[in-house]
């Protein structure tokens, strides 16, 4: 990141509290409560993002919905072009996802391919009644007919264009910005 | 973060990060053989071949199973059964496995040397899975990967091998593996079995074994390769099990709750009692995670543009 410069805030911390909080009503709409819902994090932004989410859901609905988190690198689709691998996280959904609606969740929805890796991954531990994804960002260039169902912050970018979501679990002040290459 | 180098021939000359690499990985990689459905796609479309010119189960079945739970398509090939009878040399067949397309091939020859020496020739990255007296890299990484799992570190822990360190391919691999991840490492064997010049390699050579297990975290018995004793170097199989075979009460003796591992196949009775074996070791975690480790192994080796060695 030696050459790139930070352009723009685009959520601070109270942003994200809210847009996270749209997001969990919005969820809970959409699938007429909580009964049946699991959230899957994608590691590792979304996995802190899940949690929040399960929060916030037992906040409005009094429902304590299962958090999983979710490693895709075993799935990538660039092994080989990679410079190198990151070390897999883990990957820990203890509840059964059969016949559960499956709520995705990552921090940036960029070209899909993470997603499409996520629901390779998913249908690998069992069948769930429906997945649908939520994000913090997402910041179009699509490569995949994916989209997300539930977005906290709809943010065009250029490809040149970086987004950098941090959080406070991983002890750092928590924002979005935008980096210019 | 990725490995330095296309193959992996040995733990000699490998630095501390990429041993703790692939011990990490190879951590994940556990859970994907413990799910109902035992498989990722992280080698789709690879071709991995077995290479093995020495017999083998464990480790044979090992590097098949991990293939397979990646994607990747597993040959293998027994030269008992192979064009190697009619005459073909080492090379040949691996140039001709090559050019069918292979990404990985697993040798295991009873030279010393046979995977480097193919590994300089090939394209596709080789993988030692044990060369005659030199090493067995994957065998040192599990048992690396089964002390870190049991104890939760490799510094500072005291590892006593026991056993024919001579021809022990294990051994050498372990010592070198060991000592760089900080471990502190006792060899003890009959004196026809220790090779001179190992306290280079950084291991403590001891002749009595209840002094070399005083107080170990770990002790790791070798098999005694029975078919050598027609060379002498140990007077009868039952005087080496009375000086170096690991019993119930010799175990009581260590003086804490070492662990008992052992590389495979186990002449019981010999170098470990069956009691030991049965009750109080961590053999068959060491084969299941062995699984984890080849996955790590052949995961790492196969991502990406590799910086210049």
């Amino acid at each position: 990141m030696t050459n790139s410069k930070e352009k723009a805030l685009i959520l601070d911390k109270a942003a994200i509290d809210r847009a996270m909080t749209r997001v969990a009503h919005e969820i809970l709409e959409k699938n007429k409560g909580a009964k049946d819902i699991g959230l899957i994090g994608i590691q590792r932004g979304g996995v802190h993002l899940a949690k929040r989410l399960a929060e916030k859901i037992k906040a409005i609905e009094g429902v304590e919905v299962p958090v999983g988190s979710l490693d895709i690198t075993m799935y990538r689709d660039d092994l080989n072009t990679r410079k190198s691998q990151p070390v897999p996280q883990a990957t820990d959904i203890t509840f059964d996802i059969k016949e559960k609606a499956i709520v995705l969740v990552d921090d940036v929805i960029f070209t899909g391919r993470t997603i499409r890796a996520a629901l390779n991954s998913i249908m690998d531990y069992g069948r769930p009644k429906r997945i649908q994804l939520a994000v913090l960002v997402d910041r179009g260039h699509r490569e995949l007919p994916i989209r997300a169902d539930f977005v906290g912050k709809n943010l065009p970018t250029s490809a040149r264009e970086k987004v950098e979501v941090s959080l406070a679990e991983d002890g750092v002040e928590e924002k979005v910005v935008i980096f210019e290459e | 973060m990725a490995l330095s180098t296309k193959d992996l021939l040995g733990i000699k000359g490998m630095a501390a990060d990429e041993i703790k690499l692939i011990l990490d990985t190879a951590a994940t990689f556990k859970d994907v053989s413990e799910r109902d459905i035992k498989k990722v796609p992280t080698l789709r479309g690879k071709t991995v071949i077995n290479l093995f010119y020495e017999a083998s189960t464990r480790t044979r079945t090992s590097f098949e199973l991990a293939g397979k739970r990646l994607s990747a398509d597993v040959i293998n090939i027994s030269t008992s059964t192979s064009s190697v009878t009619k005459g073909e040399t080492l090379l040949d067949t691996a140039q001709n496995i090559e050019a069918m397309k292979s990404d990985i091939i697993i040798v295991r020859h009873a030279c010393s040397g046979a995977p480097e020496f193919l590994a300089h020739r090939l394209k596709s990255s080789v993988i030692n899975a044990g060369d005659g007296f030199h090493e067995h890299p994957t065998q040192a990484l599990l048992d690396m990967f089964t002390i870190r799992e049991k104890l939760g570190r490799l510094d500072g822990v005291t590892v006593a091998i026991v056993g024919d360190i001579l021809h022990s391919r294990v051994a050498r691999s372990n010592i070198y593996g060991l000592a760089t991840m900080g471990a502190t490492v006792r060899v003890c064997g009959p004196p026809t079995m220790v090779p001179p010049g190992i306290e280079k390699m950084g291991a403590k050579v001891y002749s009595d074994m209840d002094e070399a297990v005083q107080g170990a975290d770990v002790v790791m018995m070798l098999r005694l390769q029975l078919e050598r004793q027609a060379a002498g170097l140990f007077p009868g199989v039952r005087e080496y099990a009375r000086l170096f075979g690991l019993n119930r009460a010799r175990l009581d003796r260590v003086g804490k709750n070492a662990i008992v591992m052992h590389p495979g196949p186990m002449n019981r009775g010999v170098e470990i009692a069956s009691d030991v074996a049965d009750n109080s070791s961590v053999i068959l975690d060491q084969v299941t995670n062995g699984v984890a480790v080849r996955m790590a192994v052949m995961f790492l080796l196969s991502g990406g543009a590799k910086p210049e060695a």
